[in-house]
């Protein structure tokens, strides 16, 4: 380990609850090694607070290897930080240097109502989910599991798409803070695989008028939300998307 | 340290031949008639695979359901961060595997210690497992022909792991979230996030309901109903660092054994022979590199100690593939406990490499020299991808560094057969409770565990204690002196903690707790350690309560005071664990006492004194416990020492 860390400038968005205007404040951290997490180096800098008596910085996280999807930050701008594919739990402090100034902000977005300093509301995404994100199969009615056979590149493809961890960076991202990748990303998966058939047509519907109930915006293809996403998330899900919300429109029983 | 109850406890194990009594138990429970389900409330605390499961099949089958997780979304449920595969006896690789076979590999695992009829159930409902989780949409692996892939994993010779990836867990979870979901749409379940359980409501000796605290706003809840089930995973954050997500805890657990329900064997403790070393005093936590990367990686440290050369620079002829050495039989699929104790004998004997020196190679050069990089990619590419983050190191190019961490807990809250607590109305799952790892779980049989509880058994079990007393139970109203105590006594608790006003944070005395464990209750314990261990507690229970410093308020938002109020909890559990450890005079499984072990450093049981789950009762906090023992009777699997050489 290196024996002299890095010395930061902290600027990060404090906001005591919804309702109460937040503002920027700037903290120093001093000898930040190089090895720690982003999230650990957010950890000293509360210990740091709490020894001086001023509440420390709430931030979402869990899992802390970038599966989970609860841990979410804007840094200098970019969702989740400087990295490609990657959550700011997975983030390093070598990513950054000495005497940087590194700014950090809560998702924006109206779907996403911030509940206290970095921490925001998800639960719009759980919503999209119950409008339409399953198969309709109750437990005990499952057929053997192969008597179904998928091709394996309709499973790759499927599985590519599963991979999303459901962390709203996509929707951070976007200038409309649309949640289209997060809603495609599922409509693909089922779309992909025999089990999700069935109910193709009116999963789409369902899903897109809930993400529009929620808030999230339109869709502009700027592509901003796959260059966030950690899960690598291509935008070719939304194209599905579109064609699998034109293919229920058009021809199916579930129709607007 | 401890009391022993006169009477042996009863696990309520059904009648007649071991394959046919999960049979004739559903054929004795009482059944709730279709009509009669909706009038019902059941309570389920935990979204990960068993809560989620457990939650989305009673509602399916009309019970009204409220489910209840500290995240921010159910989906987040630390089962998601599960990696390699989960096991089911479906014999699709036509390899000799069956119910038989798994069963035998799982009570053989879990060396004697798991209740055998439990054990046969869940190997039984393993296939419905894969059936129920294609039908939803889980892309498991297949091959080219359309049809599933499996592989094999520790402690098992024939390949029985279905996986999706390296994020088997995370598909398993999100098909079980999506089945919640559909539920909380269609209206069957309330969902209730970022809420923390801080009671259970026992009315008349039955598990009623939950106090719980609104993680967002800070304020009181109590919700009744006529059933609690508890899914809260396990304890492992108790060593501070662990494989575990970051808010996992054992506040729900504990809060219920307060209340009377036993809790079994918490010194049987899983440590993983392969997680990223620990690289720094700041580290907040340790992940996990899945046990299927041993299926193609070769572990080993040089055959000299002074041997400074960088991994590739060392002949084959200078390395100890110390695993094959040991165990040719299995080599490097040993189950979890050995391979740990094998790194941790080679670091100790002064082979470790790396900085610390506590980390031992985890290679994979032979086998992209085999397959070529691109398969072993498709394989483990997720996780060779988080290697390289977290260690700044390429494992396509050079050795991943590893070494054991806790990871899982085999122990929890006692359940009988029908996963009831000994509180009745008070179910338990998954992880949370002890019944079917014994002393050491294997690799891909935590989700199988939580699935089986969750949509095969719970859903069945429940509907025997509402039959019973479901009419008797009337709805209890917020005045009633049981919630009214209940509430008091939760919300006393957290005002007590901010009270306090010390100068020390919740996370240093958490991570001084963490230290404590791993030294003295870690891979190998002793009498005079874990001795050592409950009176270090003791003492750090006593700082904690005059030394924390929680700032803010409890009507807010607040981290600190819920990181307290955990670690409050820990601190009288790990009590408890020290006391189990030192009574536990053998070594099994993860429970490994430096004075029971054979002359090459194997464990040594000791199936005269010891072939029982230890199940305590509360007395009071630095009261003595009353231990409850339940005999572990092997009639299918005969009692035999584990050997894997």
């Amino acid at each position: 380990m290196s024996g002299q860390g890095m010395n930061l400038t902290l600027r990060v968005w404090r906001q005591a609850n919804q309702n109460e205007k937040g503002e920027f404040r700037f903290y120093h951290l001093n000898n930040v090694s190089e090895h720690m997490s982003f999230l650990e180096m957010l950890d000293v800098l509360n210990e740091q607070l709490n020894k001086l008596g001023e509440e420390p910085v709430a931030f979402d996280h869990d899992c802390r290897e970038g599966i989970c999807g609860m841990c979410s930050l804007m840094i200098n701008g970019q969702a989740h930080g400087p990295d490609n594919e990657t959550t700011t739990c997975q983030l390093h402090m070598r990513r950054f240097r000495d005497g940087d100034t590194i700014t950090i902000e809560p998702w924006r977005a109206k779907a996403f109502p911030i509940i206290r300093d970095l921490v925001v509301d998800r639960t719009s995404f759980d919503r999209v989910m119950a409008a339409g994100g399953f198969v309709s199969v109750n437990t005990g009615n499952a057929p053997d599991a192969n008597c179904l056979p998928v091709p394996k590149p309709d499973q790759e493809k499927a599985m590519d798409a599963a991979a999303c961890i459901g962390c709203g960076a996509c929707v951070a991202a976007c200038k409309n803070a649309s949640a289209m990748l997060f809603t495609s990303a599922k409509v693909s998966q089922m779309a992909m695989l025999p089990q999700g058939k069935p109910e193709r047509a009116r999963r789409v519907l369902k899903m897109v008028a809930q993400m529009d109930e929620e808030g999230f915006g339109s869709c502009t293809n700027t592509s901003e939300c796959e260059a966030a996403c950690p899960a690598g998330i291509s935008v070719d899900n939304i194209a599905r998307l579109n064609r699998e919300y034109l293919k229920a429109v058009v021809f199916s029983d579930e129709g607007v | 340290m401890f009391k022993v109850a006169d009477a042996p406890l009863d696990g309520r194990v059904p009648d007649g031949p071991i394959a046919e009594k999960w049979d004739n138990r559903k054929n004795e429970l009482k059944l709730v008639s279709p009509n009669n389900k909706r009038k019902y409330e059941i309570i389920v605390v935990g979204t990960g695979l068993a809560g989620a499961s457990a939650a989305a099949s009673l509602s399916e089958m009309g019970y009204k359901v409220k489910s209840f997780c500290f995240q921010d979304s159910p989906r987040r449920a630390h089962s998601i961060a599960a990696q390699g595969g989960i096991n089911a006896a479906k014999n699709y690789p036509n390899d000799g595997d069956s119910v038989w076979r798994l069963f035998y590999d799982t009570v053989k695992g879990g060396d004697y210690r798991a209740r055998e009829a439990n054990v046969y159930r869940l190997a039984s409902v393993s296939g419905s497992i894969i059936d129920q989780c294609v039908a939803q949409g889980v892309p498991f692996a297949r091959e080219y022909g359309g049809l599933l892939s499996n592989r094999t994993f520790g402690g098992a010779q024939v390949s029985r792991t279905f996986y999706a990836r390296g994020q088997t867990g995370q598909q398993l979870l999100l098909g079980a979230y999506s089945s919640l979901m559909r539920q909380v749409g269609e209206g069957g379940v309330t969902m209730m996030p970022r809420r923390e359980m801080l009671d259970l409501i026992v009315d008349d000796g039955v598990a009623r309901g939950i106090v719980c605290r609104n993680l967002k706003t800070g304020e009181f809840e109590t919700h009744t109903a006529h059933a609690v089930v508890l899914a809260t995973g396990g304890y492992g954050n108790v060593f501070y660092l662990s494989t575990n997500a970051k808010g996992c805890n054992v506040t729900a657990a504990w809060r219920c054994h307060r209340r009377g329900a036993y809790f079994a064997n918490p010194c049987f403790t899983q440590i993983h022979p392969t997680c990223i070393p620990v690289s720094g005093d700041y580290q907040s936590k340790l992940t996990l590199m899945s046990e299927s990367l041993r299926n193609d990686g070769r572990v080993w440290v040089p055959k000299s100690a002074d041997d400074k050369r960088a991994p590739n620079e060392i002949p084959e002829a200078d390395r100890d593939y110390y695993l094959e050495r040991r165990y040719p039989a299995f080599g490097n699929m040993v189950p979890r406990d050995v391979a740990s104790r094998a790194a941790k004998e080679r670091c100790d004997a002064g082979f470790g490499v790396g900085e610390s020196r506590q980390a031992v190679y985890l290679d994979f050069k032979h086998a992209i020299e085999r397959d070529g990089e691109d398969v072993i990619r498709s394989k483990y590419g997720n996780l060779f991808h988080m290697y390289h983050k977290i260690t700044a190191e390429n494992p396509y190019q050079v050795p991943m560094r590893i070494y054991p961490a806790v990871h899982y807990t085999m122990g929890g809250l006692w359940v009988d057969y029908n996963l009831q607590s000994s509180v009745p109305g008070l179910f338990v799952l998954g992880e949370a409770n002890f019944s079917d790892h014994g002393a050491n779980r294997l690799g891909a049989s935590a989700l199988m565990q939580g699935l089986a509880d969750g949509y095969f058994v719970l859903p069945y079990t429940v509907g025997d204690h509402i039959g019973k007393h479901g009419t008797k139970l009337k709805k209890l109203g917020d005045d009633h002196p049981a919630v009214q105590e209940a509430l008091e006594s939760a919300s006393s608790r957290v005002k007590s903690i901010l009270a306090v006003n010390g100068t020390r944070s919740p996370d240093s005395i958490h991570r001084q707790l963490g230290q404590i464990m791993w030294d003295k209750c870690g891979m190998a314990r002793n009498a005079a350690g874990l001795q050592q261990a409950a009176k270090e507690i003791r003492e750090l229970r006593d700082v904690f309560w005059n030394e924390v410093k929680v700032l803010g308020t409890g009507e807010s938002f607040n981290q600190n005071l819920e990181l307290a109020g955990r670690l409050a909890d820990f601190l009288e559990f790990g009590e408890l664990f020290a006391i189990d450890a030192l009574h536990r005079e053998e070594s099994c499984g993860g429970h490994f006492r430096e004075e029971h072990q054979t002359e090459d450093n194997e464990a040594r049981r000791d199936d005269d004194k010891f072939c029982y789950a230890a199940a305590w009762e509360f007395q009071g906090v630095g009261e003595q416990p009353v231990l409850h023992k339940e005999p572990m009777e092997f009639n299918e699997v005969a009692l035999s020492t584990r050997s894997y050489k």
